[in-house]
């Protein structure tokens, strides 16, 4: 292109660019608008309010730098919290999801009635966390079905106060927080065998490898990326537990089954804490935000050319 | 049972290798059917227990607390919540979520298809940069907000105001709608947009009246996940919503399980009546919630 005809086509040009900009703000601004001023913004001002002591409603002057953060750290309450978050994600990621890949597998072949089992085991993700933190409050009361089934089939021995007993409230927990989101990890891992083509398999088997070697060595390697998302997305969901603690024990007893989000709760709502509670905050968020980044790194970027059709391709 | 596991009981380890690969791809044995009905079980008997508890008296539910059916069955707890003299609760509280909803999955689907449109189709300087800070929006508890956001939905003249906890929820929600609109709206071929532009149609022109309709599977999938999500959240009602006329259900099943902790039959029709709009959601939207799940999580 000339010189002369771009000099004349610049004021054009620039119109053009004009409006395409316009174009983008119009799609991208309301969403942007949204996520800012009600992810990104709140996130920030946490940071901020966690340099004060402030009860919430008077004036922010109270400033005392890192101090929150030192307390927090320090605070027994507040590590066992961290304890608790950090207890369910090692036994989501032992327990949990080697089940969940099990019944994943044994779903992965064809046979009557498999539809129904699948449909059966995602259902408890589809309900609320807090009213199935309500029901199984019910079940668990002393002498309530729980109960009385153990002693039924001759397992009284292993009745316990299942959500008063603080050494094992978590695992109480654990088992029903397995019930809500087994499925959801199943079903993940479903879609990610399915995408393996079941040639692979057969060839190995063919090539003299027993069912296992054909799974140990074909298809759990190209079930790598699924799984990482299956773990981080179990990790996330361990971090921010709330809802069901909530309901079923606030925390207790003293202090046994607190989390990260359950004690920040406490102390901005029920104590007014605001200042202690937003460092607390930032600390969970770092905690989300160390694995959003491993995640973008190790999950997302291989995903991009889409982690099921990435061996076809 | 399946003939490689009667085979192998009898043969050497070769030999039932062998035989291994002569199984039909269909085969499944009675192990395997074992371990399905064992789990489906423990997933069934809890909420066989809310929904045959509900049926009970309070008698039965304590005193005979093993037994499985009602006897008699007692119809009065779940007509209570539905039309008795404290009905106006329950349907206060599901008319609340229904508002709640609406607003959220509105405030969800439409901007982030908009924002999906532009990530997927115009180019952009520090287009991926934006991309990926949704995407890392995903693994962004909400709890980590909660405090800013209570006293920000003050500030805002929000608070007592299903706006004020409907927005929230909806941009928690914008992360994954546009992770699982953005290769959706890829696909479409460029052809078809070239062919709009010389019929005339603008860049809005061609999402609105071109991509839109032929996007409606991806759009019901996403609006369908930010029902269930808006339906079950917890927290951000509980901090953003003011007193019990503006909870929804879950905060209603907390509160009724609370006021009538000795009530337990009650309790348990209230919670069963409280999830059935989600159970029959399920029932109907099965194959948008677990397909667009697995492709969203899944597909990245």
């Amino acid at each position: 292109m000339s010189t002369s005809i771009a000099i004349a086509a610049r004021p054009e040009a620039r119109a053009r660019l004009r409006s395409r900009w316009i174009t983008i703000a119009i799609f991208l601004l309301p969403a942007l608008a949204l996520f800012v001023v009600f992810v990104l913004l709140p996130i920030a001002q946490a940071a901020y309010y966690s340099l004060f002591k402030w009860n919430g409603l008077q004036p922010l002057t109270d400033f005392i730098g890192l101090k929150n953060y030192q307390v927090a750290l320090a605070s027994d309450t507040f590590r066992s919290a961290i304890g608790n978050n950090v207890f369910i994600v090692v036994l989501s990621l032992a327990l949990q999801i080697p089940f969940s890949l099990g019944l994943a597998v044994l779903l992965n072949r064809r046979f009557p009635g498999r539809g129904i089992f699948r449909l059966v085991f995602f259902l408890p993700y589809v309900l609320s966390e807090a009213i199935t933190g309500i029901v199984f409050s019910l079940m668990l009361r002393p002498g309530a079905i729980v109960d009385t089934s153990l002693s039924g089939v001759g397992l009284g021995g292993l009745i316990q106060d299942w959500l008063g007993d603080g050494t094992i409230v978590m695992f109480t927990l654990f088992v029903i927080i397995s019930w809500k989101y087994f499925g959801f990890h199943m079903i993940l891992l479903l879609a990610g065998l399915q995408g393996i083509p079941r040639e692979l398999e057969e060839a190995a088997r063919i090539d003299g490898a027993g069912r296992w070697q054909a799974f140990r060595h074909v298809t759990f390697p190209l079930l790598g990326p699924t799984l990482r998302v299956s773990v981080f997305l179990s990790m996330v969901g361990a971090l921010q537990l709330f809802d069901m603690i909530w309901v079923m024990t606030k925390g207790g007893p003293i202090g046994a089954s607190n989390t990260m989000a359950t004690l920040m709760f406490k102390n901005g709502f029920q104590s007014q804490l605001m200042g202690y509670g937003s460092a607390l905050a930032v600390i969970l968020f770092g905690f989300a935000l160390v694995l959003a980044l491993a995640y973008q790194r190790y999950v997302l970027r291989r995903d991009v050319e889409g982690a099921l059709t990435a061996f076809n391709g | 049972m399946s003939t490689a596991s009667t085979k192998s009981g009898v043969t050497t380890a070769s030999e039932a290798r062998r035989s291994a690969r002569l199984v039909p791809a269909g085969a499944f044995n009675v192990a395997s059917y074992g371990i399905l009905i064992a789990v489906a079980l423990l997933i069934l008997v809890p909420i066989a227990f809310a929904i045959l508890g509900g049926f009970k008296s309070n008698n039965q539910l304590v005193g005979d607390p093993g037994s499985v059916i009602p006897s008699p069955w007692v119809a009065s707890n779940y007509t209570d919540v539905l039309f008795g003299a404290n009905s106006g609760a329950f349907w206060q509280e599901i008319s609340n979520s229904l508002i709640v909803a609406v607003i959220a999955v509105a405030a969800t689907v439409v901007p982030g298809s908009l924002a999906a449109f532009a990530f997927a189709r115009i180019a952009f300087r520090g287009r991926e940069a934006m991309y990926t800070l949704f995407t890392l929006g995903l693994l962004f508890p909400a709890a980590v907000a909660i405090l800013p956001l209570y006293i920000l939905v003050r500030n805002l003249g929000l608070s007592g105001n299903f706006l004020g906890v409907a927005l929230p929820e909806a941009a928690f929600g914008l992360p994954l709608t546009i992770i699982i609109l953005r290769p959706f709206f890829r696909s479409i071929p460029a052809e078809l947009e070239d062919a709009a532009r010389i019929d005339g149609c603008s860049t809005f022109g061609f999402f609105w009246r071109v991509l839109l309709p032929l996007a409606r599977p991806a759009i019901a999938t996403v609006s369908v996940l930010a029902i269930v999500s808006t339906w079950n959240a917890f927290i951000l009602p509980l901090i953003l919503l003011n007193g019990e006329s503006q909870w929804t259900l879950p905060l209603g099943v907390m509160n009724f399980s609370g006021t009538y902790s000795s009530d337990q039959a009650r309790i348990l029709a209230f919670t069963v009546l409280a999830i059935m709009p989600a159970v029959i959601f399920y029932a109907v939207a099965e194959r948008q919630i677990v397909g667009g799940l697995t492709a969203g999580s899944v597909k990245g």
